[in-house]
Parts: C-alpha cells; sequence; structure tokens
C-alpha cells in the first residue's frame, strides 16, 4: 500500500523534473496529463479505511478531467496555434534542471522539518507536494508560451492536490468538487484566452504582451 | 572469502570480451542480420596481441602508459567488486569511494593518452569525455551512498551482501529509481548508445572511439579488453541490485551474476537498438537525469 | 434567504443568456439588481441568526460587505443598461483613440450573464462562513469577471484580461494551501477533527497549533491579497482595472476588492481568537503601508484617469489593511472606510465613463472642460475629488481620521505619518489631473450630446450616500459596523 503511494508521488517528482527539462509543448501537455491520471489513484490509497465513496469520486472526477479534459483542450489550442516547442525561455533547460533538483532537496528537507500532527499516509507526500506546487509556479515564471502558462498551473493544482491528500478526512467533498469545478472553469476560460491571443496577436509568447505599463506621463 | 570470490575477477577477466559480443549480437537481430561471431573480441585481441607496434615520434611515455595504467586501475577496481551476493577479494570500509577513484583514475589515463598525440580530433573527444564525466561522476557516487545509506555499511561486498527479493518489496521506488540511474550511468560510461556510438568512425560525433584513434597493436588490445571491463564493472554495479538473494552456495551466487551480466548485455542490445543517439548538447541532460535519479533515490533512504 | 439572494441572480444569468432582444434582457439586469438589493435590505432590517455548523450565513461583517456590494451593483446595472445603448448606437464598432484600434464588444447577453453570476458569487463569498466554500467562491468571482474585463474585443483588454487571469488564480491556489494548513492547525493531535468552519475555528481559540496557524495565514493573506491588489501582488490591479468597461470596475474596485478583504478579515479574526493577533496585525499593517506607498508613488505622475483610479484603489486596500492591522479602534474606521471607498470609488469610476465615452480617450492631458460640456458628472467629478482624497464633509474623512487617530494613539507614529505621506501625495496627484480634467479649457472637436440621467444619477447618489455618512451614521448603521469590527478582531471607538 505505502509502495504504492510512494511509486506515485516519485512518478510525480520525475514528471515534474520531465516538465522542467522538456521543451517540447506536446510532450509536456502529455505528462501533466500522466500526473492527472497518477494522481486520481491517491485519494484511493491514502484512505487507511478500504474503499470510501467520497476518494473513489473525487479520485475518478480529478483523473478525468486532468487526465482527458484538460489535454484534449490544450491540444487543441495547440493545434490552433501552430506553436509546438518552447523557444528561447527565460532560464535555460539543464540550469531550470538543476535548479529544479536544489529546489526538491530542500522540498525534501522542508518536509522532514515540518512535524504534521498526525501521520500522514506517506512521508513523501508533503515534499513531492511542494516540489510540484514549486515546478508549476517555476513554469509560469519562466517560460513564454501562454500554454506553458496554463500548465504549470495545472502541474502546482496537482501539487496542492497532492497536498491535499495529508488532510483527506477532514475536507469536505463539497468543496472538494467545488475547487474541482473552479479549476475547470479557470482552465477552460483560459484555453479561451489562449486562443483569443493567438488571433490578435499571431502568437501566444505572454511575455510580448507589455503593452499594459507605466509609461512616461 | 571462498573460491566463488577469488575465481570472479578470473571470471571477469575471461568473460568481459563476451560482453560486446552478445550486444553485437542482439542488435544484429534486431536489424535482422547475422552479425559478428560471439567472440569476435576474443578474435581481435587475439590478433592485435601479436602485432608490433609503431608510435608518433611527437608522442611521449604518457601515450604508451595510457592503456596499460587504465587496464590496471580495473584491475584493482575488479578485487573490489562483488558480483551480486559473490563477495569481493578485498573489502573495506570505504572501498566503494576507492572503486569510483580508481574509475576516474583509468579516465585520467586515457585522456591524457589522447592529448598526448596533439591530434585535434583526439583532443576533441577527450574534452567531451571529460565534459560528461562532470556529470557522469558525481551521479555515480550518489548512487553508491545511496546504496550504501540502504545498508548501512561503506564497503561494497555488504552494501550488494544485504540486498535481496525481500528488500525489493520493502524499498521497491528507491532501487527501481537507482536501477534507472545506473542503467543510464552504465550506458554512458561505456560509450553506449544514447550517448556515444560505439561503431560510428566519424570523429565528430564519437567520444570514446575517438581518444584511441592513435593506439595500435598491444596498446590497443588493451584499451580493447580494458573497456570490456569497464562494461563488466559497471555491469556488476547494476546486476548487484538484482534478485534473488544469497542462495548460500556461493558457486550458484556466481552463476547467477554472470547469469544476470548475460541478461544486461541483452537489454543494452535491446535499447541500443529501439533509441536513437541524442544530439550531443542534450547528453549532459541525460546524465543530469540520472544524477537525479541517483539522487532521489538517497533521498529516499532518509526516513 | 441567503440561498435566494445566490441563486436568483444565477437563474437570472440562465434567462439572460436565452433572451435575444436587448431591451428586455437590460431591464431583466436591473430588476434582478432591484430583487437583490430588497433583499439585502430584508436581511439588514430582519437579521436572522446563523444556524451552528451552517455554511452560509450573514454575520455583520457579511452583512455589511453584502449592503455594498448590493448597492453598487444596483448602480452599475443602472449604469450599465444605459452605457450598453450607447454602444449599439455605433453599430458595434468602436474606435479608441489612444491605441487607435477600432474594436468590436462582446455579445450583450453573455455579458450581462456573466454580470448577473458575478453577483451571485459575491454574494456566496460574504455571505460563507466556510473557508472552502469562501475559496470556491472568490475563485468563481474571479472567473465570472474574466469575460467581463475582455467586453471590450481589443487587443489591450485580452493582456489585461490574461494578466488578471493568471495572476490572480495562481494567488488563489495559495490560499488553496492556507486552507489546508487551516484544518492542520485546528486538529487534534490525532488528526482528527479538523475544520473550516470560520465559527468553530474562533470558538477553538488558544487550543490551535501557532505554527501550522501562522504559516496558514501567510498562505491566506498572500493569496486573498493577490485578489485584493496588495504590493507587491498587485500587478495585474491597475491594467484590469482600467481596461475593463466602466461599470465592470466600479464592481471591481467597489465590490470585488471587498470580498477579497473579507476573507482576510476573516483569516485575521481567527489569528486574534487564537492569540496571534500581533502577528497577523503586522503582516497586515506591513502589506498595507507598503501598497499605499507604491500605490501613492503610482498616482503622483499618472497620464491615465482610469488607472489613477485603480491605483487609488490600491491605495484604499492598503490603508484598509493598515487599519485593520493597528487594530481596536482602527477596526472600526476600517469598516467604515470599505464602505465609504466603495462608494466613491463606484461614483468615479461610472463618471470616468462618462468621460471616456465623451472624450474617446482615457488620457488626463486629453481631457478638459468637463463641467461645461458635461456639467452634471463634471461637477459629480469635483465632489468625488474631495470624497476620494478624505476631505471633510465626505464619509471618507471620518473613516481615515478614526484610523489615524487609533494609530497615535497606540504609539505607532512612524506608521500613521507614513500613512499621511502617502495619502497626501496621492493628493496632490489626484487633486491636479481631476482639476484640470473639471476645469481647463474643452478639446477641438469633441461635442458631447446631453447627460442622461441614467449615466449620472447612479453616481450622484452614491456620492450622496458617502457624504451622508460623513455627516452622521445611523444608529443601526453603527452598530452593525461595531459589531463587524468587533467579529473581525478589532474594537469600536
Amino acid at each position: 500500500m505505502n509502495n504504492a503511494i510512494d511509486s506515485i508521488l516519485i512518478f510525480l517528482v520525475l514528471t515534474d523534473l520531465i516538465l522542467l527539462g522538456s521543451s517540447r509543448l506536446k510532450n509536456a501537455i502529455r505528462f501533466v496529463a500522466l500526473q492527472g491520471l497518477a494522481l486520481g489513484l491517491l485519494p484511493m490509497l491514502a484512505h487507511s479505511q478500504g474503499v470510501v465513496w467520497h476518494a473513489v469520486l473525487l479520485g475518478a472526477g480529478s483523473a478525468l478531467l486532468k487526465g482527458f479534459v484538460f489535454p484534449s483542450l490544450m491540444n487543441r489550442a495547440l493545434r490552433e496555434t501552430n506553436a509546438n516547442r518552447e523557444i528561447e525561455p527565460f532560464v535555460g533547460y539543464i540550469s531550470s534542471l538543476l535548479i529544479g533538483v536544489g529546489v526538491l532537496a530542500l522540498s525534501f528537507w522542508s518536509g522532514a522539518r515540518l512535524s504534521l500532527p498526525w501521520e500522514a499516509a506517506s512521508l513523501l507526500l508533503v515534499p513531492a507536494g511542494l516540489f510540484t506546487v514549486w515546478t508549476g509556479l517555476f513554469l509560469i515564471v519562466a517560460r513564454r508560451k501562454a500554454i506553458t502558462q496554463v500548465l504549470g498551473y495545472i502541474a502546482m493544482e496537482n501539487g496542492i492536490f497532492t497536498l491535499g491528500m495529508v488532510l483527506v478526512e477532514a475536507m469536505p467533498l463539497l468543496v472538494e468538487l467545488g475547487v474541482l469545478l473552479d479549476i475547470f472553469v479557470a482552465v477552460f476560460v483560459m484555453g479561451i484566452i489562449v486562443f483569443h491571443i493567438n488571433r490578435e496577436f499571431d502568437h501566444i509568447d505572454s511575455d510580448q504582451l507589455a503593452a499594459l505599463k507605466e509609461g512616461p506621463p | 572469502m571462498n573460491t566463488a570470490s577469488m575465481l570472479h575477477p578470473l571470471l571477469a577477466l575471461l568473460l568481459a570480451p563476451l560482453l560486446p559480443g552478445v550486444i553485437n549480437r542482439t542488435k544484429a537481430f534486431f536489424a535482422g542480420r547475422r552479425g559478428p561471431p560471439l567472440l569476435q573480441t576474443y578474435f581481435d585481441l587475439w590478433k592485435l596481441f601479436r602485432k608490433g607496434a609503431v608510435y608518433s615520434r611527437t608522442t611521449t611515455w604518457i601515450f604508451r602508459a595510457g592503456p596499460i595504467v587504465n587496464f590496471a586501475c580495473l584491475l584493482a577496481a575488479l578485487m573490489v567488486l562483488p558480483l551480486g551476493r559473490v563477495a569481493a577479494p578485498l573489502s573495506f570500509a570505504g572501498d566503494l569511494v576507492l572503486l569510483a577513484y580508481l574509475l576516474g583514475l583509468g579516465r585520467f589515463f586515457t585522456v591524457a593518452a589522447a592529448l598526448d598525440t596533439g591530434s585535434s580530433f583526439e583532443g576533441m573527444g577527450a574534452s567531451r569525455e571529460v565534459q560528461f564525466a562532470v556529470f557522469a561522476e558525481p551521479a555515480l557516487l550518489v548512487g553508491l551512498a545511496a546504496l550504501a545509506r540502504h545498508a548501512q555499511a561503506l564497503s561494497l561486498t555488504p552494501i550488494y551482501a544485504g540486498l535481496s527479493s525481500a528488500s525489493w518489496s520493502v524499498s521497491f521506488p528507491m532501487l527501481a529509481l537507482l536501477g534507472m540511474g545506473l542503467f543510464i550511468l552504465f550506458l554512458s560510461e561505456n560509450c553506449r548508445i544514447p550517448v556515444d556510438d560505439p561503431n560510428t568512425h566519424l570523429e565528430l560525433t564519437m567520444i570514446h572511439e575517438v581518444m584511441v584513434l592513435d593506439h595500435g597493436s598491444v596498446d590497443f588490445g588493451f584499451v580493447q579488453w580494458g573497456s570490456s571491463l569497464k562494461l563488466w564493472i559497471l555491469g556488476a554495479l547494476w546486476t548487484g541490485l538484482m534478485p534473488p538473494g544469497a542462495t548460500g552456495r556461493p558457486l550458484l551466487d556466481l552463476a547467477a551474476g554472470v547469469a544476470w551480466m548475460l541478461v544486461l548485455a541483452v537489454a543494452t542490445g535491446i535499447a541500443e537498438s529501439i533509441m536513437a543517439r541524442v544530439r550531443l548538447l542534450r547528453v549532459p541532460q541525460l546524465l543530469v537525469g540520472a544524477g537525479v535519479l541517483c539522487a532521489l533515490g538517497l533521498l529516499l533512504t532518509f526516513r | 434567504m441567503i440561498l435566494a439572494l445566490v441563486f436568483i441572480p444565477l437563474l437570472s444569468a440562465l434567462a439572460a443568456m436565452l433572451i435575444r432582444p436587448d431591451r428586455p434582457r437590460r431591464r431583466l439586469l436591473v430588476a434582478t439588481a432591484a430583487i437583490h438589493s430588497a433583499l439585502t435590505a430584508a436581511c439588514w432590517v430582519s437579521p436572522g441568526t446563523a444556524a451552528p455548523g451552517a455554511w452560509v450565513g450573514l454575520d455583520a461583517a457579511g452583512r455589511l460587505f453584502l449592503g455594498i456590494t448590493s448597492l453598487l451593483f444596483l448602480a452599475a446595472a443602472i449604469y450599465a443598461s444605459h452605457s450598453l445603448g450607447q454602444g449599439r448606437a455605433a453599430r458595434g464598432r468602436q474606435t479608441e483613440e489612444d491605441t487607435g484600434s477600432v474594436f468590436v464588444n462582446a455579445p450583450e447577453a453573455v455579458f450581462t450573464a456573466c454580470l448577473l453570476v458575478f453577483l451571485s458569487t459575491m454574494t456566496l463569498v460574504v455571505s460563507s462562513q466556510h473557508l472552502g466554500l469562501l475559496w470556491v467562491a472568490v475563485e468563481a468571482t474571479t472567473l465570472a469577471t474574466a469575460p467581463l474585463i475582455y467586453f471590450h474585443r481589443q487587443p489591450s483588454s485580452l493582456e489585461a484580461t490574461w494578466k488578471y487571469l493568471l495572476v490572480c488564480s495562481v494567488g488563489i491556489a495559495l490560499a488553496l494551501l492556507g486552507n489546508f494548513l487551516v484544518v492542520v492547525a485546528s486538529a487534534a493531535p490525532g488528526g482528527a477533527h479538523g475544520t473550516l468552519l470560520v465559527p468553530d475555528l474562533v470558538a477553538r481559540g488558544a487550543r490551535m497549533q501557532a505554527p501550522w496557524l501562522k504559516a496558514a495565514f501567510v498562505f491566506l493573506l498572500v493569496g486573498y491579497g493577490t485578489k485584493m491588489g496588495l504590493a507587491p501582488m498587485h500587478t495585474w490591479l491597475p491594467d484590469a482595472h482600467s481596461e475593463a468597461p466602466s461599470p465592470v470596475s466600479a464592481l471591481l474596485s467597489g465590490a470585488l476588492l471587498n470580498c477579497a478583504f473579507l476573507g482576510i478579515l476573516r483569516a485575521h479574526s481567527i489569528c486574534v481568537a487564537a492569540g496571534l493577533g500581533d502577528f497577523s496585525g503586522q503582516l497586515l499593517a506591513g502589506f498595507g503601508i507598503l501598497s499605499m506607498g507604491l500605490a501613492a508613488a503610482f498616482i503622483a505622475n499618472q497620464p491615465d484617469y482610469k488607472r489613477m483610479l485603480a491605483y487609488s484603489s490600491m491605495e484604499h486596500m492598503g490603508l484598509l489593511a493598515l487599519g485593520a492591522g493597528i487594530g481596536g479602534a482602527a477596526m472600526f474606521g476600517a469598516m467604515l472606510h470599505a464602505v465609504n471607498h466603495s462608494v466613491v470609488k463606484a461614483a468615479l469610476f461610472l463618471l470616468a465613463g462618462n468621460f471616456l465615452a465623451a472624450y474617446r480617450t482615457k488620457s488626463i492631458a486629453r481631457v478638459g472642460g468637463a463641467i461645461r460640456l458635461l456639467p452634471a458628472s463634471g461637477w459629480l467629478w469635483l465632489a468625488g475629488l474631495f470624497a476620494i482624497t478624505g476631505m471633510p464633509p465626505f464619509g471618507t474623512f471620518a473613516s481615515e481620521f478614526t484610523m489615524l487617530r487609533e494609530a497615535f494613539a497606540q504609539g505607532r507614529i512612524a506608521l500613521a505619518i507614513a500613512a499621511l505621506v502617502a495619502l497626501a501625495i496621492a493628493f496632490a496627484g489626484m487633486s491636479r489631473a481631476f482639476l484640470g480634467m473639471a476645469l481647463g479649457r474643452v478639446p477641438e472637436g469633441v461635442v458631447a450630446g446631453r447627460e442622461r440621467a441614467s449615466a449620472v444619477l447612479p453616481s450622484f447618489v452614491l456620492l450622496a450616500v458617502s457624504l451622508g455618512l460623513g455627516l452622521w451614521i445611523p444608529h443601526g448603521w453603527a452598530s452593525v459596523l461595531e459589531q463587524a469590527a468587533r467579529l473581525s478582531g478589532g474594537g469600536a471607538p
């Protein structure tokens, strides 16, 4: 049981690293989708007492959304925008990877220092979650394409979902479903906006969206 | 200390040249060819050891020492290397660091010999070899450190002796990570395909082969034998992770180790058949990846 | 009652999508706003007691902010029904002279529906007693407003929408982490009984685990602070508030920022109950003074009047955070100021919409002589200047005075003086711009039609409310403000 959770979490960390080091947007979409699918299993495994319908529902909903709906949305946006790889990111891929390894060690360190008031399902839960949140934030900050930023947002959400597994019992189902719904609409709206950005500007490089700033009076 | 552990270095010396043969036959099978005979490396060695040598006047003793010192380093490394559950002839605390450094010393002399020729091609190969070593050596040390922490021992023999099928079910994630990481290291350190292509002779893309272009006869024989031995040594680090645990009969353990080594050679052949060589610029990324896998494995032991 | 408040706008939104002709849809918008206001007034007259353990319920703070939201929405709805009609006169195409871009507007049905969903989600924010529900509602407001900001289909609006959506979504995602940490902080050592219900959390008080609660507060402050426009997470605010159509700007500045503030107040009240009031207060005051200083610096030399109003919102949000952070009577001042700022800022944004329609520019330098061209808007604009900069007899003076007096009384002289300096800089910058726009010469070629009552009346009423609050606070109001301040961990003078 514990090994299965650990394996999923390690898979999560590895896919984060792949996201940090990969330039192909199609691959990135695929790996974020795989993350979503793997995370869908977590709620079922994290419950200590057998199968709980609440957890099954949550996991299935999340897996469906993140594993199938989001990737197809993203792939559509990708097809329409004719962008298939990230060109000249603000931070290079090898440096991203090396920074990532550093942050990974840091999140393990802080995960070991934070003593939860109770035993979490796995000791890796907190470090892996923290690292995934960081990866998402890093992708949003260090990459140019609007699609990558949306992917970063989804990855960050995956991390928060993982951290949420620490307190599966305490979170009411209704709130979890509300959160999922919000994320779904957020990604949906972001997808539409990416589409519009492409139409208005003929590119989806968000760093070139810089008309609005404080100019000389 | 028993007959099996005395037998292992001898066996390694004798069987190592078989590994390239197995790899090549596997690749040939996947490509639909018959391929060279299994014993091709032995034939090559036999031919090379009977040849006379010609040395360029621009080279010094360093050039001649290169292959010999490299081979000697690998021989010394064999002395502390266990094969799976078979203990090494020598075992003491810290011998894993010695192993890493012996490999490094061998690399240093190979590189120095290549530079000694003064040829720009060989200089380029040497520079690449060292550049990639910067990423590969920390990964190897981190991987060994993970194993050491897992077994709470500082010597290779007890580290590998403690592993068994049971340890796979207890700490599956960590061993799987190390297995992947060490496999990548095995491929890159031996200049196998995703990193380097041992068959190509296009200087612009090779790493290891280009460094030894000027060696001939007995020297080249030692280079060839040495690279087979390196295949065996790094292979042993990987196969040692695999089950089963100690059977209690040293000779049986030895046989299991050799069998795993052959499996590894076949796996390498398969990997080379289905993968393309990555661009040189991407090689560091691959090696950082191996380092990350090993580092993750190490992190998993802290708990 | 609360459910009706949440669901009536939702149902209207659905209807708005289905109604084809424009005129009935605009009437529906105003009617829904009126019904919502009436229901809100009913809540004020007879505040029911929330059942213990209920996820939604209106306490004093909730009622206060609901009142603001509902009033502002009514004003904005009346204004929008007018300005939407105006846009249609030009057969959908409009030009903006600053960028020279020609654009069309988003479909009006979608706009109206999003506006109504926005009202519904804001109502949910102010009435939720459950931090998880609060989070869901706050994120929903972001999503409902994104299409509103992109109403004018032009590149600059698109850019503003993207920044708004991304920055706020990421910020609010951090607030979700804060929620998790609250659960951890509230759980018993065994891990059971974690909760997110605000009254329960307040009741647990010092039994909560302090380190986790501190971490939770930091995350919640950063998360909802992003939405509230506190520096340095404010980057989206001037863009979004200046690019949105004017009634939406009014709602964003006047109502939505307050909703985010309420989220922070809930977290603050939990901290105060747990004996960590000093910690959370210090943080709030720090973020507050930083926002004020930064906003004042941007106001001083601002060439764009809608951006100036946006930075002014940021400054007042800083002031609210400062007041909440100082605590005591300053919390009462902050509550009063939230009301005052909302009505004044909404009025100003609606007036700015009138100017934008007449002059077709957002540049301060190219607007002049407003009191001759648009007399009603021009004079109200001048009145608004006095109101927003905190001159007596407007209510903003009373509320700012309350906060600063408490700061001096607590001996936090440096903080108070820094706030005063920031207010003074903002005053100088704004009065220069506002006076130039209202007086001065009318640029050539600008002609304006008659001012419609629906374009001016909402601003007039809102400013009148601010003036009224400056002269006399009704007893019922004062008691609600006092209760709200006590609920949020402060006191009353």
